[in-house]
């Protein structure tokens, strides 16, 4: 009997008849710089958690923070453990945390100070040392992108970022991907030249979720939906991402960004991309990132931006039992900002599938409820058999995937109203992950993070990507900057300003209400 | 809530779950699959509770099927009794209690509540029948759920009968409880140096059924010299350890006292892993996460238990 290979490309103990294997990260330790940030609190520390709970963290996991505060290991092995404990979604065990806290290491000081970064590097190596991390490292940067040039040169001097033959270094960095496509470019520059373009790993944590990997699903894993995703059906697409909340603290941040870049640049543009991309060819991130690329390439922008673009400001007032503030009266708001908190636009994509369907976008803050979803609305059947007085309550067929809350897929269509005579209305057809799935389903900081540590690239968009959205954005940016404020205002807890509602109505058509 | 129905019918059965659902909304919608429980009275709580759990992840109609020797002389009859709501998890329980000649027709007893178009899974936490594969409910399953551990007294002769009357979509919680010891070993063959595993050695307790299919797997996977012995010990842990060796280099991976294992392998420091026995409810979701065959595990409960030699006690230095 001649015992089974063992190669780095061939293991015996995994087999593809075997579906119940978990891939577990390599040893490896996780570095978060702007670890004192709500991100990481409630977020990042509660992921690393999780994945350690189901097992999916090697036995050789190093959890390090970097930051500015005079502390201790424990110290910051204590806040790690708060964090959990309020946050996490599995329960906690004393035996997990006990073996993850093993790990946990604190850096102390600024992105300037040569000798904290000397620090780290001493710290690094004898996490290597002491818990068999092998050099593997991963540099999570939740810090503002004008710190990345002063991080990521650090890490470059001291040598931390050095490529080693059977180690990786990869890097980790959140959105904004810059404001604009030139300071994007300088960003991606200054990251690119200390780290590969492989191993940089741009989070948008939207193509972690659930709902949003179903669209994959959805549309390719069915014959249903397939043939009728075209615009010989399809009338239009609206896709939103709302939010009832305003800027409050973040308003220094906010101020200047606005609710195109924040969200459509990247988020909506994400999911349009999905909902409109044709069949890759594999699950591959190369395959994917091309169907993805195609897409926002072949985006249109009609020529008109003044009948195509709508932009407005919350006031203040009454929200659901609450008296809130105007965007203009938040604390540290300039009283003449042009920030948008709700911007719409109407796109148009050039390909044979899509040719003379819009795709409507939306983002605001304040606004009716928390959600986001992608709203695929058919055109209306002929209706020659019935009378308009039988069909008056029937609206345009629609599917409609609810990314966040309530995840799940609707789907929104005629039927018979019980009863003498013939009279057809909406009814809806649901799906709620909740009802046919599990209420346990992973956060998608726990997915993403899974797939930095096995170095999986599919769900983290490309340079490319990011550029092809800002060429997007920019000409729409520039018109509003010239055209200048004031800007319409709308009222708390409402759908937008009425600018948006024109919008649609330019088209004949009136946006949904999620 | 639950509803008690005496002397009934599946179709009455089936009216009173229609007149639930009238009342209380749309309960029974989103049910993914229907899982028949076939227990004895004394165990059928703790299933239910385990399937209420394993709901939350995957909502089902739960069909229990109480099979307590009913004395075939008594007044044929079927007491039934519905929980949806809080006293059902996700779920809806419905229980079976036939009574007398009522009993010996059991898939006619269950196939009215199926759910339509869902898959069937069938689950005997304690005594099976002989062939699963070809009992009553067992051939209207796509996946048949046995425990090894809990179905006979002796639970290797148990694993011996499993293999024996192996008919795919079987499946035994003695392989669903090795899954975490498996990722474990898998992942540190994930990782250099890149060398052939030369011999292998598993130790565990000897009601463990678990063990012996481990080494049966590693055995089957590694081609490589495989001892395991079992202890009769009181270890209440089950599996204790294994050893695979690289040449006289060794990776361990023993478990100690409260679900935490320690692996040591060369050049590395020693660490600590959760590796704590898997609890009902874990296993019972992990089974319903597919409901395809277990491909690996047929060959593992055919070709790997047939290929393996009796156990033997270990020599080369306790593993535990």
């Amino acid at each position: 009997m001649n015992p089974s290979d063992v190669t780095p490309t061939h293991n015996p103990l995994r087999s593809p008849a075997d579906y119940r294997l978990n891939r577990i990260a390599g040893p490896s330790a996780l570095i978060i710089f702007g670890v004192t940030g709500d991100l990481s609190r409630k977020k990042l520390m509660p992921a690393v958690y999780d994945l350690a709970n189901r097992g999916l963290l090697p036995p050789g996991f190093g959890l390090v923070g970097f930051a500015r505060r005079d502390w201790e290991d424990q110290d910051f092995a204590t806040i790690v453990h708060d964090s959990v404990k309020q946050y996490a979604r599995t329960e906690f065990r004393e035996e997990v945390w006990e073996q993850l806290s093993q790990g946990i290491r604190f850096v102390s000081g600024s992105f300037d100070d040569d000798e904290a970064f000397e620090n780290l590097k001493t710290t690094l190596e004898e996490l290597d040392r002491e818990r068999g991390t092998m050099g593997n490292h991963a540099f999570y940067l939740s810090i503002p992108p004008k710190a990345f040039p002063e991080v990521t040169e650090q890490l470059r001097r001291s040598g931390l970022a050095q490529d080693t033959p059977g180690q990786w270094r990869r890097v980790v960095i959140e959105k904004p991907f810059g404001h604009d496509l030139k300071s994007a470019r300088e960003l991606n520059e200054v990251v690119g030249s200390v780290f590969p373009q492989d191993s940089v790993f741009r989070i948008d944590h939207y193509l972690g979720k659930e709902t949003v990997q179903n669209i994959l699903a959805l549309r390719f894993a069915n014959q249903l939906y397939e043939p009728i995703w075209n615009t010989n059906y399809v009338d239009h697409v609206q896709i939103t991402m709302a939010e009832d909340i305003g800027v409050g603290g973040r308003a220094g941040y906010y101020d200047g960004i606005g609710a195109a870049r924040d969200v459509i640049q990247n988020h909506l543009l994400q999911l349009l991309a999905l909902t409109a991309m044709e069949e890759p060819i594999s699950f591959k991130a190369s395959d994917l990132r091309a169907e993805k690329e195609k897409i926002l390439a072949a985006v249109r922008l009609p020529e008109d931006l003044s009948t195509v673009t709508a932009r407005g400001q919350y006031a203040g007032g009454w929200q659901g039992g609450e008296k809130v503030l105007g965007f203009l009266e938040e604390d540290g708001m300039s009283p003449e900002s042009t920030t948008e908190t709700y911007a719409a636009v109407k796109l148009e994509i050039g390909t044979r599938r899509w040719a003379g369907v819009p795709f409507y976008l939306r983002a605001g803050k304040r606004l009716g409820r928390r959600v986001t979803e992608i709203a695929v609305v058919f055109k209306r059947a002929p209706q020659q058999l019935f009378a308009n007085s039988q069909t008056a309550q029937l609206g345009q067929n629609a599917l409609v995937i609810r990314v966040q809350p309530d995840e799940g897929v609707t789907i929104r269509f005629g039927s018979k109203v019980p009863g003498a005579g013939m009279q057809v209305r909406d009814v809806t057809m649901d799906f709620g992950y909740g009802h046919a799935f599990t209420e346990a389903s992973p956060e998608a900081y726990e997915r993403l993070i899974l797939d930095v540590l096995l170095g999986e690239p599919p769900l983290f968009p490309r340079h490319e990507e990011v550029e092809l959205s800002w060429k997007i954005l920019d000409p729409i940016e520039e018109y509003w900057e010239k055209a200048g404020g004031p800007l319409d205002q709308y009222s708390p807890g409402s759908w937008g300003p009425t600018s948006a509602d024109e919008l649609l109505a330019r088209d004949g058509r009136t946006w949904r209400r999620p | 809530m639950i509803v008690d129905l005496p002397d009934t019918t599946t179709s009455g059965i089936s009216k009173s779950l229609v007149k639930l659902r009238e009342e209380g909304g749309a309960v029974a919608l989103g049910r993914v699959l229907t899982l028949i429980i076939a227990s004895e009275e004394a165990t059928a709580e703790e299933a239910i509770e385990a399937a209420n759990e394993a709901s939350r992840e995957h909502p089902m109609r739960v069909i229990v099927l109480v099979t307590d020797a009913a004395e075939t002389d008594a007044e044929p009859r079927l007491d039934a009794e519905i929980r949806v709501g809080g006293d059902a998890g996700a779920s809806e329980v419905i229980m079976l209690r036939p009574h007398g000649e009522v009993a010996s027709d059991e898939q006619s007893l269950v196939m009215g509540l199926l759910l339509p178009d869902a898959p069937v899974v069938v689950w005997w936490p304690g005594s099976a029948p002989d062939v699963p594969g070809s009992s009553p409910l067992g051939r209207i399953a796509q996946r048949r759920i046995t425990d090894a551990s809990a179905r006979a007294a002796d639970p290797q002769q148990a694993l011996v009968s499993c293999a024996r009357t192996y008919t795919p979509g079987d499946a035994d919680f003695a392989w669903t409880r090795v899954t975490l010891w498996r990722a474990q070993l898998a992942a540190v063959l994930d990782q250099p140096p890149f060398e052939n595993i030369t011999r292998v050695e598993v130790s565990g307790s000897l009601d463990s059924p678990s063990t012996t299919l481990l080494a049966a797997w590693l055995h089957l996977a590694l081609q490589a010299p495989t001892q395991y012995a079992l202890t009769d010990d009181a270890h209440p842990q089950g599996i204790q350890g294994v050893r695979l060796f690289r040449g006289d280099d060794s990776i361990d991976l023993v478990r100690m006292s409260s679900g935490i294992a320690t692996l040591t392998q060369p050049g590395q420091p020693p660490h600590e892993v959760a590796l704590q026995r898997r609890s009902l409810r874990d296993c019972l979701a992990d089974e319903l996460r597919r409901l395809d065959p277990d491909e690996l595990y047929g060959e593992v409960i055919t070709a790997g238990l047939a290929g393996l030699d009796a156990p033997e006690p270990i020599t080369t230095g306790a593993l535990a």
